[in-house]
Order: structure tokens, then C-alpha cells, then sequence
């Protein structure tokens, strides 16, 4: 009985560190190569760096086994349910918390916010204090998510109520404007980085299932075409409301 | 290194992260859905697994992925300042390597190749997997180039962005209407979560060594590159691969 339920577990986390290892592979490739042909020179902390990796491709094989194991069948059969409930308010409410409870969680915008708090510091924008480090960090991270929360809904709107995605996505570029004359200069950079940090392991398969769900429940719209676009909405939101976050920070 | 110090605090921190998102998940499935939930045993597992995998997979960010971005650029920095001349034009070895790692991890990434199949689904067979990771992967190797140069350069992220805007809004006019959304989104996709930590610490080890460049200023915005160019090589192979098609039927006509 229990080895029936870990083999599949076994199988399905071989795959997942083979995943991983392809997402690393080359970047490894590039680094030796650069390291060894180029730069000429033994690579500096080798045995830390090696310790890191396999920690790296340890840790993002469990992390997405976790994922396909308990978080998105239960995200995707909600998505799915919420999709043909029929209920508008839910149905948004839904939405709105499945982009900002995923990009919470999403390990790459972790560690990038924790990169951006240390320039902050290093330039003495905040007192460099584990404490302000920290608030800083949460402070982007939390409204990234909101951002992405907001992104989400209006991209379900958007299939609900079939709105032109280039008509929204061109006057978001034109707010991402307007927003980069007045937000402080030191932000701008983080707010537009933040774009693209929000769209990976977690967000991208909720969020894809939503739209798909939603576009193939409602008569007349095609999952292809309607189903894509909410990524580009969570890519865009975050460079908004980041910089509105530094406006009203400083 | 805060792993290596009080493994049971890192554990706790990152527990803090993801418990939210758990908490979301039940508590819609109980209180909205009304629906028990499906599996318990396999929910508990999987969040232990996540919560166990992102705390290594945090530590070895911090361990490997972080230093080696930022070491890279201060040894490619040091090269390229050697020969004593620092024009932009000096800093070749840095654009080399920005345009394979952005190709490298671009064309090997598993969320491209899952889009790229759907996308041949939605041309009816005119762009090819292949090819769409291809033109993705360009997309990505220029932009993460392009935005080394401003970084060695020092010129403001915002008109290098405007720019881009201005031809994807240009480019959207004359697109293939169903292969939009996807060219949007294509944007999103390629920016894996390994890739995302080694760029950022690429760029601001660049804006630290190079003279005269602020981290918090010229540090940022590769990231950004790297999720705007590929909107616009998709998009120009999708026009190219509808010019494609027009032509040979235009020809199978006039036979």
C-alpha cells in the first residue's frame, strides 16, 4: 500500500529534477564556458557555489512536485468551478485572490524584492536595518500582488464583458508613462523589473487555467484566443502600482 | 548565510510566505465552494513539499545563483577595464555573455515550449514550435544585450522602454488579430524562475562595478528587457508568417 503511493511520487519528482536540471543546465553551460575560455580563471567559492546549485535543483523539483501534488488540482478544479458558477461577485472575488495569494508565493519576486531592499540600502534610501530590509521587501511584495490581484480580475472582466486586450494593454503602456515622469527615479527601475518577475512557477498555471476554464465555459469564445492575455495583464499592473507605491512612499 | 545559521528560522519564514495561499485555497473551497476537499492527505503532502522545496530552493539562490550573476560581472567588468579604454565599446565580452545566457535559458525552458505548442494550435500549423522558441529566445538574447548597454551606458531605462512600447503598439496594428493575446503573453513566460534571480544580480553587479553608475538607478530594468523584446520578435514572425502564407496563395491564384 505504501509503496504504491510513493512510486508514482518517486516518478513524478525524477521528472520535476530533470525539469529543473534543464532550466539550469545552461546557464551552467555559459558560466563555464565564460569561466574557463574567456575569464581564464578558477572559478572563485567553487564548493559553496556547487552546494548552492544542487540546492537550487533540489528545492525547485520539490517545490513544483508540491504544486502538481496538492495546490494546483485544487486551485485548477476551483478555478474551473467559480468559472461555471455563475455567480459575477465570487467569480471576481476569486479571481482578484488567486493572482495576489500566487504572487505572494512566487520564490523569484522573494528574492528579487530582497535584492531590491539592498540597493535601496546600499544608495540610503532606507536605514540598512534588518527591520527596514525587511519591511521595504514586503512592502513591494505585497504590492505587487495587489497589482497582480487587480490584473487578474480585470482580465476576467475582460472575457466576461470580451474587450479588446491591445486597446487595454496600450493604455496600460500609456499609464506606465505618464506614471514614470512623476514616480521617484530610484523606483522606476524595481517597478519595471517587477513586471516580469511576477509571471513564473506558480502564477503561470492558475492563471492559465482560469482563462481557459472561463473562455471555454462562456458560448462564443475561443480558450486560444480568449484564454491567453491574463499573463500580460499580471506583467504590466505590477509596473503601475509599484511606482504609485513609491509616489505615496516618498 | 541565514540558512546555514538557524535552518529552523529560514524553515518558519518561508512557512509565513506560502500559508496564506493555503489558507485562500481552503478556505474557498470550504466556505464559498462548500465542497470538502479533495484529497486531503495529497494537499498536506504537496504543501509540505512546496514549503521544504522553496526554502532550499531560497538558500541556494542565495548560495549560488546570486554570487555567480555577481561575480560574472565583476570579473567581466575587470577584463573589459584592463585595456584601459571604457567606451561602451570596450564591454564586448558583457554583451556576449548577456545574449547566451538570455538565449541559452530562453530556448530551454519548459513554459515556452508548453505555449509554443498551443500557438501552432491557434495558426492552424503557421508558426512552428521551433520556430516560435527560436524568434522568443532572439527576442530575449537582444533585449537582456540591449539593457547591459544601458546599464553601461547610463542612459535613462524609461526611453529604451517608451521605444519598445511605441513598436509594439505600432506592430499590434498590422498583427495577425488572433496571435496577439499570445505575442503578449509571450512576454510573461520567458522569464523562468531561475533565470529571473541571475539576471537581476547581473545588472546590479554591472551598475556596482562599473564608475559612476547608482545600483538603485541603472541597476534594474533587464528584466524588463527581457520581457518586452520577445512581444516584439513574436510579433514580427507572426506578420512575417502571415505575409508568408498570403504570398503563396496569392501564387497558387494566378497559376
Amino acid at each position: 500500500m505504501r509503496q504504491s503511493a510513493l512510486t508514482p511520487l518517486m516518478k513524478a519528482f525524477g521528472t520535476s529534477l530533470l525539469n529543473s536540471g534543464r532550466d539550469l543546465a545552461p546557464i551552467i553551460g555559459v558560466v563555464v564556458l565564460f569561466q574557463l575560455v574567456i575569464i581564464d580563471q578558477p572559478f572563485p567559492d567553487l564548493v559553496s557555489t556547487l552546494f548552492g546549485l544542487l540546492l537550487v535543483l533540489f528545492g525547485l523539483a520539490m517545490f513544483v512536485v508540491g504544486l502538481d501534488l496538492g495546490l494546483f488540482p485544487l486551485g485548477e478544479s476551483m478555478a474551473e468551478s467559480f468559472a461555471v458558477k455563475g455567480s459575477l461577485t465570487w467569480l471576481l472575488l476569486f479571481a482578484f485572490a488567486i493572482g495576489f495569494g500566487t504572487t505572494i508565493a512566487e520564490p523569484a519576486l522573494i528574492a528579487v524584492t530582497q535584492e531590491g531592499a539592498k540597493a535601496a540600502a546600499e544608495a540610503g534610501l532606507i536605514p540598512s536595518t534588518t527591520e527596514s530590509l525587511e519591511s521595504y521587501a514586503l512592502g513591494v511584495r505585497l504590492t505587487v500582488a495587489l497589482s497582480v490581484g487587480a490584473a487578474i480580475l480585470l482580465g476576467v472582466l475582460r472575457i466576461l464583458k470580451g474587450w479588446s486586450l491591445p486597446k487595454i494593454i496600450i493604455s496600460g503602456y500609456a499609464l506606465v508613462m505618464l506614471m514614470t515622469i512623476i514616480a521617484p527615479k530610484e523606483i522606476i527601475g524595481l517597478a519595471y523589473d517587477s513586471g516580469g518577475v511576477t509571471t513564473s512557477t506558480v502564477t503561470v498555471p492558475l492563471v492559465t487555467a482560469l482563462g481557459v476554464g472561463l473562455a471555454r465555459s462562456i458560448r462564443g469564445r475561443d480558450p486560444l484566443v480568449d484564454g491567453f492575455g491574463l499573463i500580460a495583464l499580471a506583467s504590466l499592473t505590477p509596473m503601475i502600482f509599484v511606482m504609485g507605491y513609491g509616489i505615496l512612499a516618498t | 548565510m541565514m540558512f546555514l545559521d538557524d535552518p529552523a528560522a529560514f524553515f518558519l519564514a518561508t512557512a509565513r510566505d506560502v500559508f496564506p495561499v493555503l489558507l485562500f485555497l481552503v478556505f474557498f473551497h470550504l466556505a464559498v465552494l462548500k465542497r470538502p476537499i479533495p484529497r486531503p492527505s495529497h494537499v498536506a503532502i504537496g504543501f509540505l513539499f512546496v514549503l521544504i522545496g522553496m526554502a532550499l530552493f531560497l538558500a541556494g539562490l542565495e548560495l549560488a545563483l546570486f554570487p555567480v550573476g555577481r561575480s560574472m560581472a565583476l570579473q567581466l567588468v575587470e577584463a573589459a577595464q584592463q585595456s584601459g579604454v571604457t567606451s561602451w565599446k570596450s564591454y564586448g565580452l558583457i554583451y556576449l555573455f548577456a545574449a547566451l545566457i538570455g538565449f541559452s535559458t530562453t530556448i530551454a525552458e519548459p513554459s515556452l515550449i508548453a505555449v509554443a505548442i498551443k500557438a501552432q494550435q491557434a495558426s492552424h500549423g503557421s508558426i512552428s514550435p521551433w520556430g516560435l522558441r527560436t524568434v522568443v529566445a532572439i527576442g530575449v538574447a537582444l533585449g537582456i544585450t540591449l539593457g547591459t548597454y544601458r546599464i553601461i551606458t547610463g542612459t535613462p531605462l524609461h526611453w529604451y522602454i517608451m521605444a519598445g512600447y511605441i513598436i509594439v503598439a505600432i506592430q499590434t496594428l498590422f498583427a495577425p488579430k488572433s496571435l496577439i493575446p499570445l505575442a503578449y503573453d509571450s512576454g510573461g513566460v520567458t522569464t523562468s524562475t531561475v533565470t529571473v534571480p541571475l539576471v537581476a544580480a547581473l545588472g546590479l553587479g554591472l551598475a556596482s562595478n562599473i564608475p559612476g553608475r547608482s545600483t538603485v538607478i541603472d541597476g534594474f530594468g533587464l528584466i524588463a528587457f527581457a520581457s518586452l523584446f520577445p512581444i516584439i520578435t513574436v510579433l514580427a514572425y507572426a506578420q512575417l508568417a502571415q505575409w508568408k502564407t498570403n504570398r503563396y496563395k496569392a501564387k497558387l491564384l494566378n497559376q
